[in-house]
């Protein structure tokens, strides 16, 4: 964990304010706690889009695959001949490829979000007040520069900037 | 209920710090009436699991299945549970998807109503089947004797149908929890700090955390929506693709679905109404909620109203000396007792709750809702018992009655999912922390909300 300013916020524009001051003076590798997924923030932020989607997109394609798939094959495998009917019969399998498509989408949507928090994991100095009414900033900083960005942060308003060390 | 008192906390909306507060407090030492329920909950689950093991030693016997009656109270009370689950569903995901704000202080009793009702509906085809130790043939796997399930059979749709609802539901339950349990974890102590610790998965609420969490909780309410609508009209289909009079219509799947989410809001209601009283938390789940829980009430149970009629309609205009018997048999024959409690509580009881009055009186409600799961349960018996009784031949016309065995399954069953709910209730946040926090607002530097 690197050493550097944790700061505390009361005000959800403050703390914006100081997200977006930190962009525009270059500084990266900061962390953002919040209680709740606040859009004003998040916005301040501006991740690109998560690419928990793509998980779910393929993931679906995959388990919609693999429904008709298994149907298909299991049905030709072993063959229940009904005079005149085709061994495999697409309609009633569209419940079985719909089924696993939200099945299989689902699971590696949750796979998705595990693998990417886990990519994107900052490891950054963590108060309880900031699951309660709080909002806090982590800038990573070196010693010589702990006063100019403890400036910025005090000045966008927040109510409390302490030193994290290593 | 609905006090001046509570009318002035209305007015005063909750901090942030309130809401954590509030619902952390909802999560202390249970009272007296907690242990008192709880061990009702398990005399009466006893009481099924001693039926059952009747069942299992001397086989479906015990049950009252006669001739042409084979589907009783077992299957009535699989689609019971399984429709219960639906507004779950709807007010998590569907709502969500809607941006409907008024859904966070309810959702999440929704949805472990959900999780919970779809583990006791798995249950009843398992009892159903007698034999249960063999229901593993239900599932496809590689086996000695080389063959495979009947993919064309709607009996096996259920099985997939079922188990990738449970599955999706219970993701969605527990990423939503995630957060929530997070808040509590911070002001927890002692053994429920160590619990929230393993259960948060180190949550802390940072912006990378939120940027996926946000994204995956969107597409699994993107997921859950089109399944909910898919898995009551698979379970429609085990009767609409059988030929038996009262259940080869077309009209079965939006039919069982809005019924099921008629049911679930009506279960919604019954269960919050006394979590508000004994968790304090009037201030979050306030009669506007409610209002709002009845007129979904009032649709559905419209859609299943004329659903009713039509049935009717449909099987006379069609002609079919069968169809017709049928749903005569059903207002006038020897089941009418069911078929009139399921008219009379589902379709004109609801129609109280055209009154403003009645929709924001929380007691009137919580009577409404009673007979709404009771009529749906027998809707339920009514399509099956009812159905099955008179199919084509007189001379195989019969009659079906419950044994003690199956009324002790059933009441073991309501058990079972309130055993389910009480835990949860006095382990995990019941109103949803992040989510009643995005629609406050946090304040501003210039005072401004």
């Amino acid at each position: 964990m690197a050493g550097g300013l944790l700061a505390a916020y009361q005000h959800i524009d403050a703390a914006s304010d100081a997200v977006k001051t930190l962009k525009l003076q270059g500084y990266e590798g900061f962390t953002v706690y919040s209680p709740a997924p606040l859009h004003e923030l998040l916005d301040a932020v501006n991740h690109k889009v998560s690419p928990v989607r793509l998980w779910t997109l393929f993931g679906g394609l995959i388990g919609c695959a693999a429904g008709f798939a298994m149907a298909i094959w299991m049905s030709l495998d072993y063959p229940t001949v009904v005079g005149g009917k085709p061994l495999a019969s697409i309609i009633p399998y569209v419940v079985i490829g719909f089924e696993l498509t939200i099945l299989i989408g689902a699971l590696s949507t949750l796979a998705g979000l595990a693998f990417h928090a886990w990519q994107t994991n900052q490891k950054a100095p963590y108060d309880g007040r900031f699951s309660n009414d709080h909002i806090g900033i982590f800038v990573p900083c070196s010693a010589e520069r702990r006063t100019a960005v403890e400036d910025l942060l005090r000045t966008a308003g927040a109510t409390e900037v302490r030193v994290e060390t290593d | 209920m609905a006090t001046s008192a509570i009318t002035e906390q209305q007015a005063a909306p909750p901090t942030y710090a309130d809401v954590t507060r509030d619902i952390a407090a909802t999560l202390g030492n249970p009272s007296k009436l907690y242990y008192v329920l709880l061990a009702f909950v398990l005399l009466v689950l006893g009481i099924g699991a001693f039926a059952l093991m009747v069942q299992i030693r001397y086989g479906l016997g015990v049950a009252g299945y006669t001739p042409p009656v084979m589907w009783g109270v077992y299957i009535t009370t699989f689609v019971f549970w399984v429709g219960i689950a639906h507004s779950g569903t709807l007010i998590s995901a569907i709502l969500f998807l809607f941006r409907s704000a008024w859904r966070t202080a309810v959702y999440r009793t929704a949805e472990a109503m959900t999780v919970f009702a779809v583990l006791t509906a798995g249950l009843f085809p398992l009892i159903h089947v007698g034999r249960i130790w063999y229901a593993y043939w239900l599932i496809p796997y590689p086996n000695q004797r080389q063959l495979w399930v009947n993919f064309k059979s709607p009996l096996v749709w259920d099985l997939f149908a079922i188990s990738t609802y449970l599955t999706v539901s219970t993701c969605f339950l527990i990423v939503g929890l995630i957060p929530d349990i997070a808040s509590v974890r911070d002001q927890a102590t002692g053994w429920r700090k160590k619990l929230y610790t393993i259960t948060s998965l180190n949550w802390r609420g940072t912006d990378q955390q939120w940027r996926h969490y946000t994204r995956a909780y969107l597409y699994l309410a993107a997921l859950a929506t089109p399944l909910v609508l898919s898995v009551h009209s698979v379970v429609s289909w085990d009767f609409a693709m059988g030929i038996v009079p009262g259940w080869h219509a077309t009209i079965f799947a939006p039919y069982f679905v809005a019924g099921a989410i008629y049911s679930g809001v009506a279960m919604v209601i019954t269960l919050i109404v006394p979590l508000r009283m004994v968790f304090k938390v009037e201030r979050y789940i306030t009669v506007d909620h409610f209002e709002n829980l009845a007129k979904l009430l009032l649709l559905t149970g419209s859609i299943v109203g004329y659903a009713y009629l039509t049935e009717y309609f449909v099987a006379w205009y069609s002609g079919n000396p069968f169809e017709r018997e049928a749903f005569y048999n059903r207002a006038f024959g020897q089941y009418w007792w069911a078929t009139w409690t399921m008219l009379i509580c589902n379709g004109f009881l609801p129609l109280l709750l055209w009154s403003k009055g009645i929709r924001r009186s929380i007691p009137a409600l919580f009577v409404l809702s009673l007979f709404v799961n009771l009529g749906m349960w027998f809707e339920r018996f009514v399509i099956i018992v009812v159905s099955l009784s008179r199919e084509f031949e007189p001379w195989a016309f019969g009659h079906y009655s419950a044994t003690w065995v199956e009324w002790s399954i059933l009441a073991g069953s309501f058990a079972w999912f309130f055993l389910w709910f009480l835990l949860f209730a006095k382990n995990f946040p019941m109103v949803s922390i992040a989510e009643v926090k995005e629609i406050i607002p946090l304040p501003r530097k210039k005072g401004a909300h």
